[in-house]
């Protein structure tokens, strides 16, 4: 196979204008990603801490409530809400719905406005409501 | 010259040489995990704490530590089948491709391992010491 490196090649990024679609499609991966190592791995640090004892979870209790974890917790809770918002998204795309110019666009800046209300609402409540 | 259709001749032949059964697979561990991440935000939400005891006593019951089972399962074959998807189409050496494959395969598992194991002692092991 010859390939001339004259010719650009597809997708065109420098040509195509950006829409919320492209954005919010790269986004779900890379929270996709962020989610599966981050998350991942908090999830089993918590069962084991919570399986080992009271020393171990009090280990596990000690960083999660660190201050400077809200720089984790923060990013996180929004990954989960921008990634589970654009994989009910997914779904209906995937049904074959939704992909009309203008409905397209809105979804998907929904689930951008989505996320950032939903994060902000969880730490107002965690903050605020609760009293952690 | 070839009978075959067009179809037949790139069937296969995208980055992970398969398709739809994992296509579904995401699909349909997205939706179970849906449900299972709504019911991990109540259950915790109606907790009085998270401190060792109140968690300890929560997962060791059955109605607890099922779920927590079904939600350690589809996590991690859900993790496993979207970076899958994401090394398969970002890395395109064979050999380097093959290689983080198997490192997301294992990690995945294991950390599925770990994390089964660690309820499962929470859930059948003798009480808290």
């Amino acid at each position: 196979m010859h390939r001339n490196p004259d010719r650009p090649m597809s997708p065109h990024f420098t040509i195509w204008k950006w829409g919320p679609h492209m954005l919010v499609s790269i986004v779900h991966r890379v929270t996709g990603a962020g989610l599966a190592a981050a998350g991942g791995a908090v999830l089993v640090w918590w069962l084991l801490a919570a399986a080992g004892g009271p020393d171990s979870y009090a280990d596990f209790t000690d960083w999660a409530t660190w201050k400077w974890a809200l720089i984790f917790w923060v990013p996180l809770s929004w990954a989960l809400f921008q990634h589970t918002l654009s994989g009910l998204r997914h779904f209906v795309l995937d049904a074959g719905a939704g992909y009309e110019l203008s409905t397209n666009k809105f979804w998907a800046n929904m689930t951008l406005v989505g996320s950032v209300l939903l994060t902000a609402l969880l730490w107002a409540w965690i903050v605020y409501g609760r009293g952690a | 010259m070839s009978m075959e259709t067009p179809l037949a001749r790139v069937r296969g032949l995208g980055a992970a040489g398969a398709g739809g059964q994992h296509w579904w697979h995401e699909r349909t561990t997205s939706a179970a995990l849906f449900l299972l991440l709504v019911w991990l935000a109540v259950s915790l939400v109606r907790l009085p704490g998270l401190d060792y005891g109140t968690v300890r006593e929560w997962l060791s019951q059955p109605v607890a530590a099922v779920p927590m089972l079904l939600l350690i399962v589809v996590t991690f074959q859900h993790i496993k089948h979207g970076l899958t998807v994401i090394i398969e189409d970002y890395v395109h050496d064979e050999g380097s491709k093959l290689f983080w494959l198997m490192v997301v395969n294992f990690a995945a598992v294991l950390a599925a391992a770990l994390a089964l194991f660690a309820v499962l002692k929470v859930a059948l092991g003798a009480e808290a010491d």
